[in-house]
């Protein structure tokens, strides 16, 4: 659906987007995280064929950015930052607008479809402009996915949405992502982007890593189980510490904390060793590390 | 076509919502229209017999054959004014104009808008339809209450001729849209190349300096107004029209209007 190779993106003195080389597959909704100002908004223009490439190549939907521009804003869908309605016209006047600029076959069919699907079918006549910043906001989702584009570039959909607003968008993305779309989620909300995003990219002028937001943690930090104990008795953490696959174990009061590559395999063989020392295991849970974390410790050594 | 008809009918729907807008549409042709009647109506008694051999030779060759010496005296003060039916084009565009793409700007649809598959010159061909068709309406319908209102007060058939004589016409119907045409194309190019709408409305209302210096001209005796200025004027501003749009749609780079707003 997308491949870049080398993007880059180059204004005046500023090197926003530097040598993006990126995938993203069919039906996947991929995460472009990255502090303000890190060039996420750039990219997304760029692969809108808002704006051209300095230098590299980009395919989307098929079509090059740069040479085929036409056809890319025809295929893909985009919400940009800010709503961006026209305030003192109806909602449904602003669907009307851009159903015919995107050549709707059916425009009065899919405005009425999307009103309703977003709830706004009954406020329909009421100008833009009278609308909630989350109403605003689903209006403009209505506007994007009018002519059906398979591709979704979602620029930071839920900021400024207060939190009943956020999870409302953030259910209907689920709801896209069912239907098969593939979304392109640029976001500043870490927790958004790791319940929604099949894969992440953390990006800051360029790629710092690409991958899914549950192996990125385990690649960064390790995964930890937390086994928490009856009266644990002194050399337990040694015990599990001399097991080949065990990275890391601490016994902090009653718990004994241990790094492990793969939980899933180990954790069996680890509780029967323990067990083994004399151990009387209360439950065993994993501690996880937040997608902040992540993005925080890669941010900061870029 | 049809995004070009989309784009005129957003821009309409938008420009005339507001009745500051619409207010100024109405107003200026009104005003335009009742000055020279009020101006032909009140000078209708300053005809107290034919003193035309009395008058400079001057004056004389500026008045048209048959008219009496009051006659000419209001057709010359008529005339003046007939000039600022061609304000009326240069005008009214600004105040749609100006504000089309920085006001697109301003309320940040201008992104969304360049997202979709229309190209520079449907976008741009709407917006300037949108902004030319009042102003050269406006313009007909008020020289046509003019012509109706001279028909009425008029005293003689000569005066009236003379009032509606073809370099008036082709001031009106040909000079009129190719004057819009260059307000609106420059206050176009204006409004993409600024971040401020008051900047914008400030800079496009030079465009109307050129014709206040014809109407100064006029009066001062400088120039005389004749058919043959009337066709010189339209042929140059035929190539000032053509330039300007030329000029607009390379000055409306996408990109820059995008990255240069913050």
């Amino acid at each position: 659906m997308i491949q870049t190779e080398n993007l880059t993106k180059q204004f005046k003195t500023t090197l926003a987007v530097d040598r993006l080389t990126l995938q993203v597959q069919e039906g996947e909704v991929f995460g472009f995280l990255g502090p303000n100002g890190a060039g996420k908004t750039t990219t997304v223009r760029m692969l809108t064929s808002l704006i051209g490439p300095t230098s590299g190549k980009a395919i989307v939907n098929g079509f090059e950015v740069g040479k085929q521009d036409t056809d890319i804003r025809r295929s893909v869908g985009i919400l940009t930052e800010t709503p961006g309605m026209y305030d003192n016209l109806s909602a449904q006047f602003n669907l009307e607008i851009y159903a015919s600029l995107y050549e709707v076959k059916d425009p009065k069919g899919q405005i009425e479809k999307y009103l309703r699907m977003l709830g706004l079918w009954d406020r329909r006549n009421d100008e833009a402009g009278t609308f909630s910043k989350g109403m605003k906001q689903k209006l403009a989702i209505a506007r994007s996915l009018l002519h059906e584009p398979r591709l979704l570039f979602l620029d930071e959909p839920t900021a400024a949405l207060d939190p009943e607003g956020a999870r409302l968008v953030r259910d209907f993305i689920e709801e896209l992502r069912k239907q098969g779309r593939t979304i392109f989620l640029c976001t500043h909300n870490l927790d958004e982007a790791d319940r929604l995003c099949d894969r992440i990219g953390v990006f800051k002028s360029r790629l710092l890593v690409v991958d899914a937001p549950a192996r990125l943690r385990s690649q960064l930090f390790g995964r930890k189980v937390v086994f928490h104990l009856h009266a644990p008795a002194p050399g337990l953490a040694q015990t599990a510490q001399a097991l080949p696959f065990v990275q890391e174990a601490r016994l902090v009061d009653n718990k004994l904390l241990v790094t492990l590559e793969d939980p899933d395999l180990h954790n069996p063989e680890i509780i029967r060793a323990l067990v083994g020392a004399g151990a009387e295991i209360q439950f065993v849970g994993e501690l996880r590390r937040s997608l902040e974390d992540v993005y925080l410790q890669l941010v900061k050594a870029a | 076509m049809d995004k070009i008809k989309t784009i005129l009918h957003k821009e309409w729907a938008e420009v005339f919502k507001n009745r500051m807008v619409l207010f100024a549409t109405i107003f200026l042709p009104l005003m335009m229209t009742a000055l020279p009647l009020i101006i032909l109506y009140a000078t209708a008694g300053a005809e107290t017999g034919d003193f035309t051999s009395q008058m400079p030779k001057q004056f004389r060759e500026f008045c048209p054959e048959g008219l009496t010496g009051g006659e000419c005296f209001q057709y010359y003060i008529v005339s003046q004014f007939m000039i600022m039916f061609m304000m009326i084009p240069l005008i009214i565009p600004v105040n749609i104009a100006a504000y089309s793409v920085v006001g697109e700007k301003t309320t940040r649809s201008l992104e969304p808008l360049l997202a979709t598959p229309i190209t520079t010159a449907e976008l741009l061909t709407g917006k300037n339809l949108a902004a030319t068709i009042p102003a050269v309406i406006a313009t007909w319908i008020g020289f046509a209450i003019f012509a109706v209102g001279a028909a009425i007060i008029a005293k003689s058939q000569a005066l009236l001729g003379a009032l509606l004589d073809p370099m008036w016409l082709l001031a009106i119907f040909l000079v009129g849209p190719l004057l819009a045409v260059l307000s609106v194309n420059f206050s176009l190019m204006v409004s993409s190349r600024v971040n401020d709408p008051r900047v914008a409305e400030q800079l496009s209302s030079v465009v109307i300096l050129p014709l206040l210096a014809l109407f100064v001209g006029q009066i001062s005796g400088f120039i005389l107004l004749s058919r043959s200025l009337v066709l010189i004027m339209a042929a140059v501003l035929l190539v000032i029209d053509l330039g300007l749009i030329y000029l607009s749609v390379q000055l409306f780079e996408r990109e820059t209007i995008l990255t240069r707003w913050k």
